[in-house]
């Protein structure tokens, strides 16, 4: 059998598969479905200084090949995050987890992700500056490469573990994005969050999400996330982790010969619980497929 | 929770656009009356949720009407199997029910509140049924309630079957342990107001997943934000909050 760790950011990971955050909540919902030590990790939902319900429901809608979801970052905040959720994640995950962070203010982000940092569960910190869902907040600061340094500049100060930034496909330009967060220390990027979309009800006429737009994954997203993956991987010398759409084997194989080293999965966890487990169980019989021993010597190997 | 694939054993039209499908696998996951399945269905990327109204011998009854993409691609669906998330949510408890509890049903609301009757006679419990519609035509399941040995009382809102008005005209003057209902949310606070005893009310909502991951699905509480999905569909009469 073939080779399927990867090291992202100086941690060695069994396997590139990473469910994504809002898909998974703290993880112990889907411990009870199965050992989610069989992944490579995961990024747990995204967490805030304060508690935040989120926005108003419908907060989901369906579309061709994906969803639209307008969730509001709705977590219990990081003094819970840290005295209820960590502790119930120690008794079913053992591996370092990846800590999403999100935030209104440079002040907020440097806040949580040094709480976070401190915690021994904690490998990685994603810090989310994507959130389609919230306003004067999240994505407004990953549209800007001089907001997005900043908030990366903030929390590598107060960080000592790898600081991944999260940046949105709602952007002229990714790759500008991409390199000024590299440039203030960032040591790597993952990409892409939803896409913003929206739908409407043929009969009330109105907007299905109460919030009017919401973040669009799912297999639709997937060859605009490859071709964002693709375009940042070759602009920048840290790490990229690629997500949009993927739910198959195939689906990681591809992301990461556009250049991510590891892979995370979102949307496609909410219609199978198990899609994470089965696609690392699909993993080797497709490496072996296309003559893939090692899934390290793969990344960024499309020409 | 589980996910399996089930076998259709009939899926027919009960009314012009009420159907009832009838699934076949395995219902181990299936703990309490009150709980849902997700199913997968060709052509949709979310799972839809449907609340079991019956389970026996390994097969599960649902009972749908025709309204949105979701349930026009079900309804078109004669054979073959299909992929369930089941044992999903809280479910009622029966434990509460006392001997003489009151089910009151508004529309297809009553599809979980059979398999809670029938779970209650069971028990030896003596349950009454209020069957709520707008109309005579759209009156269904009234045999079936029976046929468990319920007591069962109609209304329309129209008058055109049974008592008129709505099920808090069938609820006045009657005595009862306990009361667990289910129908469209505009029908919760007037049980509530009329109610004279502690109950559970069981929600609908817009969901992602129906097990508790994408907090799609969340309310607010009395007791905390709760995920629909997860924490209920059932909510206690006492953790209720109107909203204005």
């Amino acid at each position: 059998m073939g080779s399927m760790t990867v090291n992202l950011c100086g941690i060695e990971l069994d396997n590139p598969v990473i469910p994504a955050s809002g898909t998974f909540g703290y993880g112990y919902e889907y411990a009870e479905l199965y050992d989610i030590n069989e992944l490579g990790t995961f990024s747990f939902k995204g967490t805030t200084k304060e508690p935040r319900f989120g926005n108003p429901t419908p907060r989901i809608a369906e579309c061709t090949a994906g969803m639209i979801n307008a969730v509001g970052l709705q977590n219990p905040g990081v003094d819970q995050v840290i005295s209820e959720e960590l502790p119930k994640l120690a008794k079913c995950f053992h591996k370092p987890v990846m800590a999403n962070v999100s935030g209104f203010s440079v002040a907020d982000y440097a806040y949580t992700c040094e709480r976070l940092d401190k915690q021994e569960q904690v490998g990685w910190l994603e810090v989310n500056v994507s959130c389609p869902n919230v306003h004067g907040g999240g994505m407004s600061f990953g549209t800007c490469p001089e907001a997005a340094a900043e908030v990366t500049a903030a929390v590598k100060k107060v960080a000592a573990k790898p600081v991944i930034i999260k940046l949105s496909p709602n952007v002229t330009d990714i790759v500008s994005i991409a390199k000024a967060c590299e440039d203030a220390g960032a040591d790597g990027i993952s990409l892409i969050n939803t896409m913003l979309g929206m739908r409407i009800n043929l009969k009330t006429r109105r907007p299905v999400i109460a919030n009017t737009m919401g973040g669009f994954s799912g297999p639709a997203i997937f060859p605009v996330a490859l071709r964002m993956v693709y375009q940042v991987a070759h602009a920048v010398k840290i790490p990229v982790v690629g997500m949009g759409g993927v739910s198959s084997a195939e689906d990681v194989i591809e992301m990461m010969l556009a250049g991510a080293t590891a892979v995370e999965v979102g949307a496609a966890n909410l219609v199978n619980p198990y899609i994470c487990r089965d696609i690392i169980r699909d993993l080797p019989e497709v490496m072996e497929k296309y003559r893939i021993n090692n899934l390290k010597e793969i990344i960024g190997g499309a020409k | 929770m589980k996910q399996g694939l089930f076998e259709i054993m009939e899926n027919r039209p009960l009314t012009c656009d009420v159907m009832q499908i009838r699934l076949k696998g395995d219902c181990s996951a299936i703990k309490r009356p009150g709980q849902f399945v997700d199913i997968k269905i060709e052509g949709l990327f979310l799972r839809r949720p449907l609340s079991v109204c019956d389970c026996e011998d390994g097969v599960i009854t649902l009972v749908y009407k025709v309204l949105g993409s979701g349930t026009e691609k079900l309804s078109k669906i004669p054979s073959g199997s299909l992929d369930l998330l089941t044992g999903l949510g809280n479910g009622f408890d029966p434990s509460l029910s006392g001997e003489r509890p009151l089910l009151i049903a508004g529309g297809l609301g009553f599809t979980p509140l059979y398999i809670l009757a029938k779970t209650l006679i069971k028990e030896g419990k003596r349950p009454s049924v209020i069957l709520g519609f707008n109309s005579a035509e759209e009156v269904i399941y009234e045999d079936q309630f029976k046929a468990l040995g319920a007591e069962v009382t109609v209304c329309t809102a129209d008058g055109s079957y049974g008592v008129k008005g709505f099920v808090t005209e069938a609820m006045k003057g009657r005595d009862y342990s306990y009361f667990y209902t289910c129908g469209p949310e505009s029908m919760y606070r007037p049980v509530y107001d009329c109610a004279k005893s502690d109950g559970e009310f069981s929600f609908e909502a817009r969901m992602g997943c129906g097990f508790g991951a994408c907090m799609g699905c969340s309310c607010k509480t009395l007791t905390g934000c709760k995920r629909i999905c997860k924490d209920g569909p059932v909510m206690k009469k006492e953790e209720i909050l109107w909203e204005a």
